[in-house]
């Protein structure tokens, strides 16, 4: 092997691993390392779950199940396992971070062709979705990592006054 | 009826069979006349349901219970579309009318030269109406009058298409897409008028049902769900609700404010006529948002069978089976018309299975509640419907608090309620049999958690207003059944159980046989008397459609749309997982995609013809 060749292969390995990092650090890390409220955030600042060590989730995460059952389930399907016209969120988020998924929800999606015609729409008008997507984003996050599991989580932290106070503000 | 085993299961059916195989030679409650060629499918099946009265009964008889083992496929046709293929072609004289969902393909196939493509029609409709449709985007069917194709698209353009050249006639916008108003069911031609409903409970979206001319699109009368009489083509001291003349502004007065020109009551279930009295037959469907709390009142007309005058829309009577709906238990499956005896007298009625779980007759000429009974068991959230006529309930559910979403509140989850959202029964529309005085109901045996909360209202946004979770009903694995039910008693006869919700219309013929397809995309055949299975047959995916027969070249034919989707593509695709069971059950239930994937196939069936 020429020494050209070896150093191609090393870049090559090093351009795929880093690549691939990339990729798995799309979402970035999800531990959270701080909290404000009942609200977590991972080390970059963006919203994030938390899963006590008794199987206990944030309230965000809680309320983000209830909302994404109520306004994504009927395209997504139950705990964002995807249905026969939509993809699985549990797959999408592990490469997807916050920003993106932010866009995608409110400016919609739409990938249409001759075989298929996937539409998701723009929801940034709808409060039912935007007053609560950070919890949304948090309780798919759990989702998509396996930190939180199928169905209604059995518990979860209160729920906080100023959540409270922001939802009244936001719903108006 | 609940089978906890097989053995019961065997037992239970030796037992009905035995009574059966008495009861049926008198055929109780089935008039001696019989089905005539008017009231019942023969060579062609000409409307979406095979006849006006909704019996999807066929007098052919080349296919019976004795040689229905040697059924074969005859034919496929792909329709290139992967969404969920509900509803049914049409066959008239030669020519087999298929439709497919959205882009809402139909094609002409021509019976004397192998199916071959006389015409095709595709409409361009803007893909943003696809996320506006509630559960997949499916389609009902299309209808046949006037030599005419009618077809309500997605983007709520009715559409006459010439029956031999599928050139189009004329179009007409029943309502707004942008509102999230969407076309989903299979209209109904009846004489010069072709009827159509509405789809978006889930957006607000106000129901309504419309008669347009065949001859030209013209909108000859539209009778809202919800509004003043004016709207509604109510007439105060006439139009009757359970035997007394309605006051007016019947509706508006059950809504706070001007709830509901938001509210509902949408329209996209299968419609039925009687040539005896000239009454149409439809229902409406869930009141908007699924937030009870959020909807004071009655929520009148949602949820309500009604009966209006094919001619001018006036409405000859309604009954509301849910009043102020807490549980999404849309009121738009079919109305079957059969003429039966009813505690020994001879009777023109009126036969819905409700998605909230109760089998309802009534007489169709005057609306009186006959008969209201569980067609599952497992229905739960009320004790019974008030049938004391005397009662200030009266005609109304029992319903029990601790299944009321309504009484527990918002940000309460109400748990263990039967039937889901998705009801005992949804669209997929039952058959009757003259022959054996049965109903072939196709069943879903599901239960929900539900929880309220409070949402706002954007137009063309989703409004629901609850988080649902769905599961099979507790110590049970099967979520579906598919039923023979004898409607003058309220009484189930016999009862089969299926791994996943039986989202298939079911065909009855004179040959004895009973058809349903299932999830799993298999064809099924069975004896009409016993429910014995006699056929099976698994198609390319799995069947929402329904199934139809014709006779073509001296032969008879069976076929039906395989597709999965729809509702039943969303909740089962990954399977069902039961919240309250412990850490070691969840996933446990059957999850549909390890048995099926997408795909639109039409698969035709026959005897063996050499």
């Amino acid at each position: 092997m020429t020494k050209c060749a070896r150093i191609f292969i090393v870049a090559c390995m090093l351009t795929c691993l880093t690549a691939g990092l990339v990729r798995a650090e799309k979402p970035g890390d999800p531990a959270a390392v701080s909290s404000e409220d009942g609200k977590y955030a991972d080390k970059d600042g963006n919203p994030t779950y938390k899963v006590g060590s008794d199987g206990k989730v944030d309230f965000y995460s809680y309320i983000g199940f209830v909302r994404y059952s109520a306004n994504c389930l009927q395209c997504h399907g139950p705990d964002g396992l995807g249905s026969t016209y939509a993809p699985s969120l549990v797959d999408s988020l592990k490469n997807l971070d916050y920003s993106e998924v932010m866009a995608i929800v409110a400016g919609g999606k739409k990938d249409v062709s001759e075989s298929q015609q996937l539409v998701m729409p723009a929801l940034g008008e709808n409060k039912n979705v935007m007053c609560f997507i950070d919890a949304i984003y948090v309780y798919l996050r759990g989702r998509s990592t396996g930190a939180i599991g199928r169905g209604r989580p059995a518990e979860h932290e209160p729920k906080t006054d100023a959540f409270t106070k922001a939802e009244d503000s936001c719903m108006g | 009826m609940k089978r906890t085993s097989l053995s019961g299961l065997l037992m239970t059916g030796a037992l009905l069979s035995s009574v059966l195989s008495a009861s049926v030679l008198l055929a109780p409650g089935v008039m001696a006349q019989g089905a005539t060629s008017s009231d019942a499918a023969g060579k062609d099946w000409s409307t979406p349901a095979g006849s006006m009265n909704s019996q999807r009964f066929s007098t052919l008889n080349q296919i019976t219970d004795q040689n229905v083992g040697k059924l074969q496929v005859a034919w496929t046709f792909s329709t290139g579309v992967l969404r969920g293929h509900e509803g049914a072609p049409l066959v008239i004289g030669n020519v087999m009318y298929v439709h497919a969902p959205f882009p809402n393909t139909v094609f002409a196939l021509d019976l004397d030269h192998d199916g071959k493509i006389l015409w095709k029609y595709e409409p361009k409709q803007d893909p943003n109406v696809i996320p506006v449709m509630c559960c997949d985007t499916v389609n009902r069917g299309v209808a046949y009058g006037d030599g005419k194709i009618f077809l309500h698209q997605a983007d709520t353009t009715l559409v006459a298409l010439d029956a031999k050249t599928g050139k189009v006639a004329w179009t007409v916008k029943t309502d707004d897409p942008a509102k999230g108003a969407t076309g989903t069911d299979a209209p109904l031609v009846v004489k010069d008028k072709v009827y159509v409903g509405v789809s978006g409970g889930e957006f607000g979206v106000r129901g309504w049902f419309a008669a347009y001319s065949v001859a030209d699109g013209k909108q000859v009368w539209r009778g809202w769900s919800m509004g003043p009489d004016s709207d509604t083509l109510i007439q105060p001291g006439k139009t009757m609700n359970l035997g007394k003349p309605v006051a007016a502004d019947s509706s508006t007065a059950t809504w706070q404010g001007d709830q509901w020109k938001i509210g509902g009551g949408d329209t996209w279930g299968w419609k039925s006529y009687d040539p005896k009295t000239n009454l149409i037959f439809y229902g409406s469907g869930n009141p908007s948002t699924w937030n009870p709390k959020q909807r004071p009142g009655d929520n009148k007309y949602s949820m309500t069978i009604w009966a209006r005058d094919a001619d001018t829309g006036s409405v000859k009577w309604v009954y509301q089976m849910t009043p102020h709906d807490e549980w999404d238990y849309d009121g738009v499956n079919e109305m079957v018309l059969t003429d039966q005896e009813f505690d020994g007298k001879p009777r023109h009625l009126l036969v819905h299975f409700d998605r909230n779980g109760f089998g309802y007759t009534l007489d169709r000429d005057t609306g009186e509640l006959l008969v209201a009974q569980k067609y599952d068991p497992a229905v739960n959230w009320a004790s019974k419907v008030d049938m004391d006529p005397k009662s200030a309930t009266y005609g109304r559910p029992q319903v029990l608090p601790q299944y009321s979403t309504e009484h527990n509140g918002e940000d309460t989850n109400s748990t263990n309620i039967c039937p889901a959202a998705l009801g005992t029964k949804d669209e997929q529309p039952s058959a009757f049999s003259p022959r054996t005085g049965l109903f072939y109901v196709p069943t879903n045996h599901v239960c929900m958690d539900y929880e309220p909360f409070r949402v706002s209202y954007t137009a063309g946004q989703p409004y629901v207003g609850a988080t649902l979770s769905m599961y099979p009903p507790k110590g049970e694995t099967n979520m579906g059944n598919f039923i023979a039910w004898d409607a003058t008693k309220g009484k189930i006869v016999w009862s089969l159980p299926e791994q996943f919700s039986v989202w298939s219309g079911a065909l009855a013929t004179a040959g004895n046989v009973v058809f349903y397809g299932t999830l799993e995309g298999y064809l099924k055949a069975v004896d009409a008397k016993t429910g014995k299975l006699l056929y099976k047959f698994k198609t390319p995916s799995g069947i929402i459609g329904n199934v139809m027969t014709y006779e073509h070249g001296g032969h008879q034919y069976v076929a039906v749309l395989s597709g999965v989707g729809g509702w039943a593509g969303i909740g089962l695709a990954a399977g069902l997982t039961d919240p309250h069971a412990g850490l070691g059950a969840v996933g446990g239930y059957a999850a549909l995609n390890q048995y099926t994937s997408l795909g639109g196939a039409l698969t035709v069936f026959a005897l063996p013809q050499n």
